[in-house]
């Protein structure tokens, strides 16, 4: 079977990123998965048993002082690294803000094409075929590529496949950077550690609040459903940009996409940028103020009320029904 | 100092959006504006052109001869001079091609700094800046929140999955901005009355050097539309809508 590089993204620390678990398993669908890891000198050998538990078969690792201090060219260098010594026959790449700037690199440094942002990839005979969700899941388009090698970024948590665990074969090699124009790395601010909430990407359930909370003290409404429901927590961009939450719970065209069990729509017009990244959710619940809010127009439950009159009883209603069920 | 900012006209994401039957943006479908992005990154330049005058902020885009409506948009907003790459054999242009075309005419026009959106609301790759970048052997801060430039270099910060990292480059570099960046202003009476007699230049492949044929690239090969949703139970609250609410959501065990 072919290879498939894929580009591990790590923690400040070396440890693993969630995306690594989609990125071999997406790997996996279409041939040998070999882990390709940029590591500060002696760091890589941590990351192997994982990256097998994972499903990777191969682990390239390059090792350099600048990982951590540079943008982007160490990954860059250890993934052209890599396609020579691997010869894949694809490169699968996490489309997130850090690692995408390597795909597209890599692309225009060996010749090859980008399909980008997909959200599942297969095999077609001799083609490799990247699915992709497009204009907030409207549509879902596929695309291949002709005449070089395929790049794919893949949509952070869109992946559910999994590899089978493996035993991996491993090879280190040093990474040099040569001297040149540079990105650096100043400083890694931590985000403090979330609560024991499901992340929202990839999320079976997920609660959003919008503008319709109306100050911030009153999102904890949100956080209260979400937590009688095991959901993540999201939010409008309205919600974001007034100050409730942080970006990262954007849900929407620019925020994250996504595709739960259930979503809860609280004082959220429904805007169509909204919509965009919620409307493939298999049911949707709404409850919003004004009755011609468009957000009714996609929900399966709508409740014309006041988020802070049926939002408290509902939590005493779940609440009350999980009681009664133990 | 002179910034070349790249433009991109898309559909506007306030009415639904439309392929065609090849995968392709259906054009007529719905109207075409500039990106709100790329309007937040022109803003970011013409902010630093506010604060530092003799600063030359150019706006660049390669799109059919509609985008001449966005690039005066553009200009309306404050940009002194836009470039058009024209050019029929660019239809339906790929990331490879179109970052080697963007890249072959901020060249052309020369540059300091390039400042482009993080991602477009069409295409949602965010790879061009990074492509147009290697291109030029230049740097690329991806994706900031936050943009500080000065005469000798770029800062900022950018969110990443797990913190924010605050980065920084000697000009000339390459941008990215995202939404949480500065908020675009609108263009006043003269500045849209200015924004006619401001050059616009409209330049081809052959104008850059560039051969038609593209090597290699990504293609669509199917394009299916998703059913449209239909609208479910929709009740008024007088009391009870909580507790029908719970009896749904059991119902369809979702609690
Ligand atoms: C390029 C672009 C990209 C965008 N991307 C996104 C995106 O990713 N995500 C996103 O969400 N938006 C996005 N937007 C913004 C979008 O257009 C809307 O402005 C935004 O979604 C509105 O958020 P909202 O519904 O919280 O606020 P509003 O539209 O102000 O709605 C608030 C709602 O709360 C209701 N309400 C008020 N008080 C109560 C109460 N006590 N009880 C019940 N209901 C109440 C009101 O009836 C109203 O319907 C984007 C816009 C553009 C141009
Ligand atoms: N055809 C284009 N003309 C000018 N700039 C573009 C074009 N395509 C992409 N860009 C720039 O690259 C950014 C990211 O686009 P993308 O990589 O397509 O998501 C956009 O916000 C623009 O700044």
């Amino acid at each position: 079977m072919a290879n498939i590089l894929a580009l591990i993204e790590t923690t400040s620390t070396g440890g693993l990123k969630s995306s690594a678990a989609g990125l071999i398993g997406a790997a996996a669908q279409l041939g040998t998965p070999v882990a390709v890891l940029a590591a500060t000198p002696g760091a890589g050998a941590a990351s192997v048993a994982e990256l097998g538990r994972l499903g990777a078969a191969k682990v390239y690792i390059a090792e350099g002082d600048g990982v951590g201090r540079v943008l982007t060219r160490p990954q860059l260098e250890a993934l052209a690294g890599a396609v020579e010594a691997h010869g894949p026959a694809a490169v699968l790449v996490s489309n997130s803000n850090e690692s995408r700037g390597v795909a597209g690199r890599l692309a225009v440094r060996v010749g090859g094409a980008v399909a980008a942002e997909a959200v599942g990839v297969r095999a077609d005979g001799g083609r490799i075929i990247a699915v992709h969700s497009v204009f907030g899941g409207d549509y879902t388009t596929e695309s291949t590529i002709e005449g070089g090698l395929p790049i794919i970024t893949l949509r952070p948590g869109s992946i559910e496949e999994r590899a089978e665990a493996a035993i991996p074969e491993v090879s280190t090699v040093t990474l040099v950077l040569a001297a040149g124009p540079a990105a650096n790395i100043v400083e890694l601010r931590e985000a403090p550690a979330e609560t024991g909430r499901p992340a929202l990407r990839g999320a079976a359930k997920v609660v959003s609040g919008g503008r319709g909370l109306g100050a911030k003290d009153n999102f904890a409404l949100v956080e209260q459903l979400a937590d009688a429901l095991g959901a993540a927590v999201g939010a409008s961009r309205a919600a974001v940009d007034a100050g409730f939450v942080p970006q990262s719970h954007q849900v929407g065209q620019t925020g994250v996409a996504v595709s739960p069990q259930l979503y809860v729509a609280l004082g959220i017009s429904g805007a169509i940028q909204h919509r965009a990244g919620m409307q493939t959710s298999k049911t949707i619940v709404a409850i919003n103020k004004d009755e011609d809010a468009p957000i009714f127009e996609v929900a399966d439950f709508g409740i014309v009320g006041d988020v802070f009159t049926v939002v408290p009883q509902l939590v005493e209603a779940i609440k009350a029904r999980q009681l009664a069920a133990v | 100092m002179k910034i070349v900012v790249l433009v991109k006209e898309v559909p506007d994401t306030y009415e639904a959006r439309k392929l065609d039957s090849s995968g392709m943006l259906a054009r007529t479908a719905s109207e075409l504006v500039p990106d709100e992005i790329n309007e937040r990154a022109l803003e970011s330049a013409l902010r630093y052109q506010d604060a530092h005058k003799g600063t030359e902020v150019v706006v660049l885009s390669m799109g059919p001869e509609s985008t001449v409506k966005t690039l005066r948009k553009m200009l309306s907003m404050g940009a002194d001079s836009a470039v058009l790459v024209e050019d029929s054999s660019l239809a339906g242009a790929d990331l490879v091609r179109t970052s080697a075309v963007l890249a072959a005419a901020v060249q052309r026009e020369g540059f300091d700094l390039i400042v482009a959106g993080n991602e477009s609301t069409d295409g949602r790759g965010g790879l061009v800046p990074a492509m147009v970048a290697e291109h030029l052997g230049l740097p690329l801060l991806p994706s900031l929140d936050t943009l500080e430039i000065t005469a000798e270099s770029v800062s900022g910060s950018c969110a990443i999955d797990g913190g924010t990292l605050v980065v920084n480059a000697a000009l000339p570099a390459v941008v990215s901005v995202t939404e949480r960046s500065a908020e675009a202003r609108f263009p006043n009476f003269k500045g849209i009355m200015k924004a006619k007699k401001k050059p616009l230049a409209k330049i081809s492949l052959a104008d850059l050097g560039l051969s038609p044929e593209p090597g290699a690239r990504s293609t669509v090969t199917a394009a299916v539309e998703r059913p449209v949703r239909a609208a479910g139970t929709k009740i008024v609250d007088e009391g009870q809508a909580a507790q029908e609410l719970a009896d749904f959501l059991a119902a369809n065990r979702l609690i």
